[in-house]
């Protein structure tokens, strides 16, 4: 018992069964939101907590596997926690965690899918995103795998009798499977003739470098599809705004990062040494994903498409950080490379924790107003003022403001993008440092789209008498918002402390760690050579000091009282409420700007239209350019191949004898 | 291989695998489907003393009960159902075969020449007294196929599944002397519940199109 008790991937087995019982635990009374809501869902935020305890003390612990023989036979389940497991591991209890307490006051009857049932799948889909980390053979991931798209699709389809959501589920069930067969291939190769599919074998065998690239391409296709990297994104502004607030907040924040676990994963530890231009397809796709993704968040009118199309913005950040570690690891950077992987974790964690807190502020919003259009919401913040300031934390985090989290994490990444002078290949350094300017303007334009999200939403006047009666969230839901933005504020004021320990996660990488000064505890130091260096609790300290003396600037010195008046009208005298900046008009600059991205059909009234109508439908060029082609071209196989079917069974009959014998035959 | 140097009841084995063959060609060739079901039982009675032929020679004690099971099933229960089923259905006769009766046939010789060659390899290695015979089994096994592909009549088709089931049977007895007693019981009873379930859908078929005859069955295609 004792033995079980120290060894941590017991433990973790322990909590992710749990997570299933308590699953299960829901199936008793299907029907009761209470019982899921009130005992359930707090109990899977326990395990959750539980789990992002043994991932954390696991950091420290060497690596450590085991074989179970269950399943079929002679195919025993092998799981192994090392320290990149047990990074993600901690990602998904934390972010968990505050979800399930979210949920907990979330659930309301009558949502499609009965609530004991809804918390099957949203135990199973934790516990396989659980055991997708653990895994060390090709059997157990691909079945870890696929259970986490099942159960997710479930989840995604909770409302399934709204035809766009059946839909939009099947759209993600369809790319997350010729993702899940590119990922099968790609083991199949990287298994490199042994024909064992344990990941350890995969280590051993020596892949020739062809081989070696096309299971990195496969990989590359299967985990981007399920990350959501552009091209392969269409399902994600589908999926995430189909589904229930907080299983979009587990979608984005933890289960897109389990295709990121899969890529580093593949990369730097199946296939052991990358090559080096492996990096720059990458870092394109990641780069364009970025900047794709904002421009399009910007555009939207729907809050929750909006954040799904800023989760493609982190994707894309993500696994340009990831190219660029494999650029600098492929050409003996390893300092370099160690700094971009480190960028590349830390900004995983941060995106788990900014992106559910903003998911799960929706969903209160949602839940309170019954509205997703931004154009009918606004001024939520006098109405909903736990919900505002805590989503205020994500948003601002979101948009890389310092003192947040999210600020260090991008920080960290450009730093990496200035070893690029030293890459010793011509024409790549150059271009690296335009690859720096993109992700800049990625950066900030999510500042701008971050600005619209929350400005819209709980700023300025409500745009409905109905938002009147909106009322705040309940104390589970602000509890499990509080959880987030806590983390938030923690993760970007100790960078020191993460960096340290994400150091550690990367060792078993075959990278040091960064040459970290430990001299003082709240200023990050991440290379003493550059001299560099970044105090966000200074920087949080002057903030405060600055927003404290302007207030007692204005209530000491200028006019001593607040003043309540109405805003300056030009003269006009009958400003409503309609009269403010919209979501359209807000992202009016950036359509503009960035129009070769968008497929845009408008209609404009005529100066002289008795009932005007301004009517904008952003169409996605990849969508119509690429899958509305490969769609037809499916249709026209589909039918060709339906000749088969003639619907005599004396044919059915000789396509089968014509089968048998041809077998036999080639027994001969 | 020389017949007379075989002892006496293995010639009569070969004997009775020759005339499985020859009654499998008379089912291909066969339209009244009152003379097919015959043709089964007595298919089903030459498999019945085979496995008793082998039984006794062997001394293998769950051959008597496979025997035995033979006999019940295969002889007297399935033939009697069928025969009542097309007292109740009025279906006599098959229309013409798909392919007209000479250019089946020659395909059946075709198959058994495909299916001794086939079987060769396999009967050098199997050691049973029986090996000969598994080229027959094989044989018997396809121009069952055959009949099935080759008829219109749901109950021919069914009566030729049955065939396919007899030839699986010999083949098995004559390359490992049967199979374990589980997997044989296993077999029997998958043939009934088939069987009985079949039976159900001739009459489902029949209320809907008013025939048997399969062709109306095309209509359930989805159109494109």
């Amino acid at each position: 018992m004792t033995q079980t008790l120290h060894s941590p991937l017991l433990l973790c087995l322990l909590l992710l069964t749990a997570w299933g019982i308590v699953g299960l635990a829901g199936l008793i009374r299907p029907a009761s939101v209470a019982f899921a809501g009130r005992t359930l869902f707090p109990l899977g935020a326990v395990c959750g907590a539980a789990v992002a305890y043994v991932a954390a003390t696991s950091l420290f612990a060497p690596a450590e596997q085991i074989v179970l023989s269950i399943g079929l036979p002679d195919l025993p389940v092998h799981l192994r926690l090392d320290s990149l497991s047990s990074a993600f591991l901690f990602l998904l209890g934390a972010a968990a965690t505050g979800i399930s307490i979210f949920a907990a006051g979330y659930f309301r009857r009558g949502e499609g899918t009965p609530p004991g049932l809804m918390c099957l799948q949203y135990h199973l889909f934790l516990a396989s995103m659980g055991f997708v980390l653990l895994a060390n053979d090709a059997y157990s991931f691909m079945l870890a795998w696929e259970t986490m798209a099942l159960s997710s699709y479930f989840l995604v389809t909770t409302q399934h009798r709204i035809p766009e959501i059946r839909s939009a589920g099947f759209l993600y069930l369809l790319i997350a499977h010729i993702g899940a067969i590119a990922i099968l291939l790609s083991f199949g190769v990287m298994q490199g003739g042994s024909w064992q599919f344990t990941f350890d074998a995969m280590r051993a065998a020596q892949l020739d470098p062809a081989w070696a690239t096309s299971a990195f391409l496969l990989a590359l296709f299967g985990f981007g599809a399920k990350a959501g990297l552009v091209p392969m994104h269409v399902w994600l502004p589908e999926a995430h705004p189909a589904a229930p607030s907080p299983v979009s907040a587990l979608m984005s924040g933890v289960m897109l990062k389990t295709a990121l676990y899969g890529m580093l994963r593949v990369t730097f530890d199946l296939l052991g040494e990358p090559v080096w231009w492996w990096g720059l397809i990458l870092l394109a796709l990641g780069l364009f994903s970025a900047l794709y993704g904002v421009i399009f968040a910007a555009a939207q009118t729907d809050m929750k498409r909006l954040l799904a199309y800023s989760s493609i913005e982190n994707i894309g950040i993500l696994f340009s950080g990831v190219g660029l570690a494999i650029v600098f690891a492929g050409t003996g950077m390893r300092i370099a490379a160690s700094l971009a992987l480190i960028a590349v974790l830390y900004h995983a964690l941060n995106h788990a924790f900014m992106k559910s807190l903003l998911f799960l502020g929706t969903g209160a919003v949602l839940h309170a107003t019954g509205e997703r259009n931004l154009g009918r919401l606004g001024g939520l913040i006098h109405r909903m003022p736990w919900v505002a300031w805590l989503t205020l934390v994500g948003a601002l985090a979101i948009a890389g403001l310092p003192p947040l989290n999210g600020f260090v994490s991008e920080w960290l990444l450009l730093q990496s993008f200035l070893f690029a002078s030293e890459v010793p290949q011509a024409f790549v350094n150059m271009l690296l440092p335009l690859g720096a300017a993109l992700l800049v303007l990625a950066a900030a334009l999510a500042g701008y789209v971050m600005v619209k999200f929350f400005g819209v939403i709980f700023l300025g006047q409500p745009r409905e008498a109905a938002l009147q009666e909106a009322h705040d969230a309940g104390i589970a839901e602000r509890a499990g918002l509080a959880w987030l933005a806590v983390g938030c504020v923690l993760l970007g004021l100790l960078p020191a402390q993460v960096i340290a320990l994400l150091s550690r996660v990367i060792q078993p990488l075959g990278f040091s760690g960064l040459p970290l000064d430990d001299g003082s505890w709240w200023l990050l130091v991440p290379l003493p050579q550059r001299q560099i260096s970044y105090a966000p609790l200074v920087f949080f300290a002057v903030i405060l000091v600055v927003i404290v003396l302007t207030i007692a600037a204005v209530r000491f010195f200028y006019h001593q009282r607040v003043r309540r008046s109405d805003p300056w009208d030009c003269g006009f005298g009958r400003l409503n409420s309609r009269m403010q900046d919209t979501a359209e008009g807000f992202g009016q600059p950036i359509r503009h700007l960035f129009t070769p991205f968008f497929a845009m059909a408008r209609e404009l009234p005529s100066a002289f239209d008795p009932a005007p109508r301004y009517r904008v439908v952003i169409g996605d060029r990849i969508w119509r350019g690429l899958y509305l082609p490969l769609g037809r071209l499916v249709r026209r196989i589909a039918d060709a191949v339906a000749w088969l079917q003639q619907g005599r069974i004396s044919t059915y009959l000789l396509y089968s004898f014509v089968t048998l014998v041809t077998l036999l035959a080639l027994m001969l | 291989m020389n017949m007379t140097a075989l002892p006496f009841d293995l010639q009569l084995l070969n004997t009775l695998a020759a005339l499985l063959l020859l009654l499998s060609f008379a089912m291909l060739s066969q339209r009244r489907i009152v003379t097919l079901i015959n043709l089964l039982a007595v298919q089903g009675a030459l498999l019945c003393i085979a496995t008793l032929l082998l039984a006794w020679r062997t001394g293998a004690g769950h051959l008597y009960l496979s025997a035995g099971l033979t006999l019940a099933l295969k002889v007297i229960f399935l033939p009697w159902l069928l025969h009542r089923l097309i007292r109740k259905l009025g279906v006599y006769w098959d229309t013409e075969p798909l392919l007209n009766t000479t250019g089946t046939m020659l395909v059946g010789v075709l198959i058994v020449v495909f299916s001794f060659g086939l079987a060769q390899p396999i009967s050098a290695l199997a050691s049973t007294a029986t090996r000969n015979s598994i080229g027959i089994a094989v044989a018997v096994v396809l121009i069952a196929f055959l009949t099935m592909i080759t008829r219109r009549k749901a109950m021919s088709q069914v009566v030729g599944f049955l065939s396919m089931e007899n030839g699986l049977f010999f083949g098995a007895m004559s390359a490992t002397y049967g199979m374990p007693m589980i997997v044989e019981f296993g077999v029997a009873l998958d043939v009934l519940v088939a069987m009985l379930v079949l039976g159900v859908f001739f009459f489902q078929i029949r209320e809907q199109f008013d025939s048997l005859d399969l062709q109306h069955l095309e209509s359930l295609k989805e159109d494109q």
